[in-house]
């Protein structure tokens, strides 16, 4: 039985205490007027002059085709600055989904890993299951996170979709022709039964496995092999619309095909690293006695290939809209270069290059700090990646990495941490009667 | 240089692991062991050296990129800078994306193929060379250990046949 170190706990305390303190920091230095919102801008110093082009141009392509030009002068300066103020006032919003979305997304990517393992009958990861059954504890708070923080905008508490706001419909064909689709009660129906069946068969095939602990033959086995097989198909479909609905939504005007795989390859990796992450830790702390660096080997080599095939969707889906121009496809790209070109630049050397050079060679992948130290790159990288999904169309150009969004960042980590640890500690961390348990015991490659 | 070696037949892979790791531990040195197919963990058993083929694999891959970022950015950039349907040609990173797929092959196609020409030489394969199992049956179902002798026959023979040789046969080594 895993022993939650007392340590860890109060380092996760602290964690979310420090995290609370720069949400409400973050909530509280928010502005609430246009006034407010352009004192900011100012005494941040940086050209308004500057940003003003670019922030134009997200303008024209975010209130899609406003046809009068006519009153352009005063109309525009006013309007302008409202869309500031909306921007600044999402900030703290934006922080906080990008980490809620982030924590929960690990959960997600390590569910999908288990339920692939199952449905595979891999022979070197069962004793690893204990581990992800742990991270994937995390699904239930983390996915209430989420859907309270998408009710909320629901209820107009902030502006991450523009397509909630009825006023911005109203003046907008393109929002108008998919209303049948982007709208808010269909919106959270969606979000609650995807919810709903990944809970739903983390908590059964948990249920199950810690069932064939104590049983005497294998039925429990082979029924959590059969669910975990049908969980992958409900599960493809699902994190599709699921990644439609709560990211590429954040910028209605724009869609691509391979979205819905690429934000798995980051969820996929993600996981895998997070589970190579805790069963080092575990290990180093003398529980999972069994575990031996073959198993390392192997998550390395799996945080490698799924970097690489991350890489590969992110090029693909940037090259064809690079490569064709088509204005209303660019304009996505066009922001993010314009606006974040460092955090849309370095998450590939973080996410690809820095992997692939340091995760080649096999005897790197064996050792635990490599690990470890890749792990934190990768991590680092996909929550940028995150953060370049949500930010451009949410805060534009008045991004910034503060105090918000590392005291969102800490907030999560820390309950995480706390909850995935927790979980860790109510069942034994080696599967007893696991058919392919003997074989993952003296698993070598 | 000796001149006479010991052949020793197996027809089972684990005692074969065996028998080599009895003779490592009684300090002979094996020339050789003829396989039909790989057998898992031999390498580590004869003590072998692990392979160096990953890491010129990877090298010849930096040449690959080399090559194809250095040919791209003659062609396209430098030589002649052409408009073609509007793609910036101005510098190698503006029109970087387009080039990928071929530095992405290119990298690929060298590193493997290099490879596989230096695993050829190094295994001194090619075709029409003379081929050097000493005995038909090691591609079959038989696998040998050949160790050389001097001047201790007896003692290597009895060693062999504890180790459950199936058939021992002391040859006549033309030095090559």
């Amino acid at each position: 039985m895993y022993k939650f170190s007392n340590k860890l706990k109060i380092g996760s305390f602290i964690l979310m205490a420090l995290g609370i303190l720069g949400i409400a920091i973050g909530f509280i230095s928010a502005p609430s007027t246009v006034e407010e919102a352009k004192a900011i801008v100012a005494s941040h110093g940086d050209g308004h002059g500057d940003a003003h082009g670019a922030a134009d141009a997200h303008e024209v392509a975010a209130s899609g085709h406003v046809e009068a030009v006519e009153s352009h002068g005063e109309a525009h300066d006013s309007s302008h600055d409202e869309h500031l103020l909306h921007q600044l006032q999402n900030k703290p919003w934006a922080a906080l989904y990008v980490a809620a979305f982030f924590f929960f997304m690990i959960a997600l990517g390590v569910l999908a890993f288990y339920a692939i393992q199952r449905a595979a009958q891999a022979g070197w990861s069962p004793l690893l299951f204990r581990v992800m059954e742990g991270i994937t504890a995390y699904l239930v708070p983390g996915g209430v996170i989420v859907f309270v923080i998408l009710l909320l905008s629901v209820l107009h508490m902030n502006h991450l979709f523009v397509w909630m706001d009825a006023d911005v419909v109203a003046h907008d064909k393109l929002l108008q022709g998919k209303a049948g689709y982007l709208n808010p009660t269909f919106f959270l129906i969606r979000a609650a039964i995807f919810l709903a069946g990944w809970i739903f068969y983390r908590e059964y095939s948990r249920k199950l496995s810690l069932r064939q602990d104590e049983s005497d033959d294998n039925s429990n086995f082979k029924l959590n092999f059969r669910w975990s097989a049908g969980f992958l198909v409900f599960y493809l479909v699902s994190e599709s619309i699921m990644s439609w609905d709560w990211i590429m939504s954040v910028d209605p005007h724009w869609f691509s095909t391979l979205f819905g795989w690429y934000v798995f390859a980051s969820m996929f990796v993600s996981g895998i690293t997070v589970i190579a992450m805790v069963t080092v830790y575990l290990k180093s702390r003398g529980y999972l006695p069994d575990v031996n660096n073959s198993h390392i080997h192997d998550l390395a080599k799996f945080m490698f290939g799924i970097s690489i095939f991350w890489t590969y969707l992110w090029f693909s889906q940037f090259m064809l809209i690079w490569y064709s121009n088509i204005p209303e496809e660019v304009t996505y790209y066009v922001t993010r270069i314009a606006d974040y070109r460092l955090p849309f630049f370095g998450m590939i050397v973080m996410n690809f290059l820095f992997p692939v050079l340091l995760l080649m060679n096999s005897d790197f992948k064996r050792m635990n700090w490599f690990v470890i130290l890749t792990g934190i790159v990768i991590l680092a990288g996909h929550y940028m990646d995150i953060f370049n999904m949500i930010m451009p169309s949410t805060v534009g150009d008045q991004w910034f990495i503060g105090i918000p969004e590392i005291g969102a960042v800490l907030f999560f980590a820390g309950l995480f941490i706390f909850w995935v640890f927790r979980a860790l500690t109510t069942a034994p961390l080696q599967p007893k009667r696991n058919p392919f348990i003997e074989e993952s015991r003296h698993f070598h490659y | 240089m000796a001149s006479k070696a010991i052949h020793a037949y197996y027809d089972d892979d684990d005692v074969l692991m065996l028998a080599v790791k009895r003779v490592k531990a009684a300090k002979h040195h094996i020339e050789e062991v003829y396989c039909p197919f790989p057998v898992h963990g031999l390498d580590k058993a004869m003590g072998l050296a692990p392979t160096r083929l990953a890491i010129t694999a990877f090298l010849y891959g930096c040449v690959g990129l080399t090559v194809a970022t250095v040919m791209m950015n003659f062609i396209m950039i430098e030589d002649w800078p052409q408009d073609i349907g509007g793609k910036p040609s101005f510098s190698y990173l503006e029109n970087m994306p387009a080039f990928v797929p071929i530095m992405f092959e290119l990298t690929v196609f060298f590193a493997a193929h290099l490879m596989v020409i230096t695993f050829y030489m190094r295994s001194r394969l090619w075709p029409f060379k003379e081929a050097e199992n000493p005995d038909v049956r090691t591609t079959d179902d038989h696998f040998l250990m050949e160790i050389d002798i001097h001047d201790n026959e007896k003692e290597l023979k009895d060693l062999l046949l504890d180790t459950g040789a199936v058939e021992i046969n002391i040859v006549e080594k033309n030095s090559h």
